[in-house]
């Protein structure tokens, strides 16, 4: 299996220095000085990640490294103590998760946060509501405008349900259906947005290998439609599997970057992982 | 085209519940005497009170225990410009549930952030400042203990005056029925499932796209024009207002019908009206163990059924394909 990831990982490579001798590849999210406090921790410590257009790229790193942190603060949730997050070239400072979400970053959650007692249809419906906009009113009265993009709503559902292989579970609550599945749903529900930027905290958590290998078959799939993916992973074979760029992290700041291989071979990296060999041999 | 119209006569024979109910509720007035046509207007009450806690408690899973503090908003604005100024219920209709409105988005706009059992706490207060506001007869215009007499009957000019207790009937159950149908709508559209997004997950729906403060006030708004409405029949039933009558134990009841009923289930709402304004009646000769009943049947209630006696049922949205329908699937 691990020769499979080879094989595939060189196609990828091979593609995407094709690609970069075609054009200088455009940065969609890149955060500048990027600094987050928890009171006396800090979390995120100066650090700058560029993300490429049309690209996965990864975020790796140990435990508690400060990677979720990132993310939440690209997304909104937390509020940035220093630094910048552009997203293609604006300022997100000051925006809120539900304005940045209409901006086109949509996001999963690690611990899955789906909503759990609505079906897996209502779920991705609810994914669309930043691209709708009928009010209180004519849904109310249900205008004839109201009731077409109702439709248009469902439609998409469908298509994206469709696409993330749930059609057959669309009217089963959320919480019911399996946990591969509902990962797959939360994949989903974020895609019905539209995003050009795509983040991903941890998908393959919790997934056995067969599924773990679908989601990367899924995932490269997404860069079709013209769509950017960031991850945060744990399991190296997705990491080393799908990745056109990784970042790696440690204690808040960035230890390395480069192709995968090459950060696989880090030594800096592999010392953040594994610990220093001197403190191994005392 | 024949099988739309094979698929329409099977929609009607599905809501033949609805029906039903609604030709029972419009015959009953001549069937039962002046007393339970009474005792079915604050059934329509409670339920017109329930609906606008339900969007509120049921669909946003907001706790607020001051509910009360909104109708007597809309009471109290009926009465006072009805004495004062002789301007017509029916047009006041519309202004008591826009000044209650309006007073939920100036009261819970400091407070929408909080959570839980923090926003009950507060919305108690809320609910009990009103009430002792009203009490204590501010610039002299709530009239104190006493309240305010001699509010007019509803009325279209002088050939339709709703003036005795079968119109009143009608009156209630016509504006009841019309909040139903509006709330139906509202819960299969995009602002009905955003407000179950933030019951289900805040953080979630706010990554979602949805605007958790604005959704949230929207809904303390609207329940709060609901309970104004009902603030509004309320008063020109009993053709004066006082303090008592918006109580916490009143707000309590009102948590108890969502509760009871199942939150977020509108047919589940008139259950818990039905359970908390007749059942008393039915049970007149036990009436000092009424409480004592109630306490117990809401543990039981608790334990074997804690989505109330008729939950919402989801999922049946769209069974079939819509893509398949319109002939746009390829494959």
């Amino acid at each position: 299996m691990a020769k499979d990831n080879n094989n595939v990982e060189t196609m990828i490579r091979s593609e995407q220095e094709n690609k970069e001798t075609d054009k200088i590849n455009k940065v969609v999210l890149e955060t500048d000085k990027l600094t987050k406090k928890f009171g006396g921790l800090i979390a995120v410590n100066n650090f700058d990640l560029k993300v490429n257009q049309g690209e996965i790229s990864s975020l790796i790193g140990p435990n508690g490294a400060g990677k979720t942190t990132v993310f939440n603060v690209v997304t909104g949730i937390y509020k940035a103590d220093g630094g910048k997050v552009l997203f293609k070239g604006k300022d997100l400072a000051g925006k809120k998760p539900h304005q940045i979400i209409k901006k086109g970053i949509a996001r999963t959650f690690q611990n899955i946060r789906l909503f759990s007692n609505m079906t897996c249809l209502e779920n991705v419906m609810s994914g669309q509501h930043c691209r709708s906009r009928e009010g209180t009113w004519s849904s109310v009265l249900q205008t004839p405008k109201q009731r077409k993009e109702e439709l248009k709503i469902k439609k998409n559902a469908e298509n994206r349900l469709k696409q993330v292989g749930l059609w057959r579970w669309r009217n089963e609550l959320a919480k019911n259906i399996a946990y591969g599945n509902q990962r797959m749903l939360e994949i989903g529900r974020a895609l019905a947005s539209n995003p050009d930027l795509l983040i991903l905290d941890e998908p393959s958590s919790g997934l056995n290998d067969k599924e773990s290998e679908d989601l990367i078959i899924f995932l490269k799939s997404l860069l079709k439609e013209n769509l950017t993916i960031l991850l945060i992973e744990h399991d190296m074979n997705v990491v080393m599997g799908i990745s056109h760029w990784v970042t790696v992290m440690d204690e808040g700041k960035k230890i390395a970057e480069g192709l995968p291989e090459e950060v696989y071979s880090n030594s800096q990296v592999i010392e953040a992982y594994l610990g220093k060999d001197e403190e191994e041999e005392e | 085209m024949k099988l739309n119209n094979g698929t329409n006569n099977k929609k009607l024979f599905a809501y033949w519940p609805i029906i039903l109910f609604i030709i029972i509720f419009s015959i009953f007035p001549f069937v039962i005497n002046a007393y339970w046509v009474d005792v079915f207007f604050f059934f329509g009450i409670y339920a017109l009170l329930g609906l606008s806690l339900n969007i509120v408690l049921g669909e946003v899973g907001l706790f607020d225990l001051g509910h009360m503090g909104f109708m007597a908003i809309g009471a109290y604005v009926t009465a006072i410009l009805n004495t004062n100024f002789g301007i017509p219920i029916i047009i006041l209709l519309p202004i008591s549930a826009i000044a209650a409105g309006a007073f939920a988005y100036l009261v819970c706009s400091p407070i929408i952030h909080l959570r839980g059992d923090y926003l009950c706490i507060v919305t108690i207060g809320m609910g009990e400042i009103v009430r002792l506001t009203l009490n204590n007869n501010p610039f002299g215009v709530t009239g104190g203990p006493n309240g305010v007499f001699g509010i007019d009957f509803p009325s279209l000019g002088n050939f339709f005056v709703v003036d005795n207790s079968v119109k009143f009937y009608y009156y209630i159950w016509i504006i009841v029925g019309v909040t139903i149908i509006g709330l139906v709508n509202l819960q299969h559209s995009r602002i009905g499932r955003a407000w179950n997004c933030i019951r289900e997950d805040e953080v979630a729906a706010e990554s979602t796209g949805i605007d958790v403060r604005s959704y949230k006030l929207l809904a303390f708004v609207l329940g709060a024009g609901l309970a104004g409405i009902a603030g509004n029949v309320y008063a020109t039933k009993l053709m004066m207002v006082s303090p008592e009558s918006f109580s916490f134990m009143e707000s309590c009841m009102l948590f108890c019908i969502v509760l009871i009923g199942g939150m977020g289930s509108i047919p589940g709402i008139l259950i818990g009206a039905a359970a908390i304004s007749l059942f008393p009646e039915v049970f007149r000769a036990f009436a000092q163990y009424r409480m004592l009943i109630f306490g117990a049947v809401m543990v039981i209630m608790m334990i074997f059924r804690p989505g109330g006696i008729w939950p919402r049922k989801r999922g049946a949205i769209k069974l079939e394909s819509l893509l398949i329908k319109t002939g746009e699937e390829n494959g």
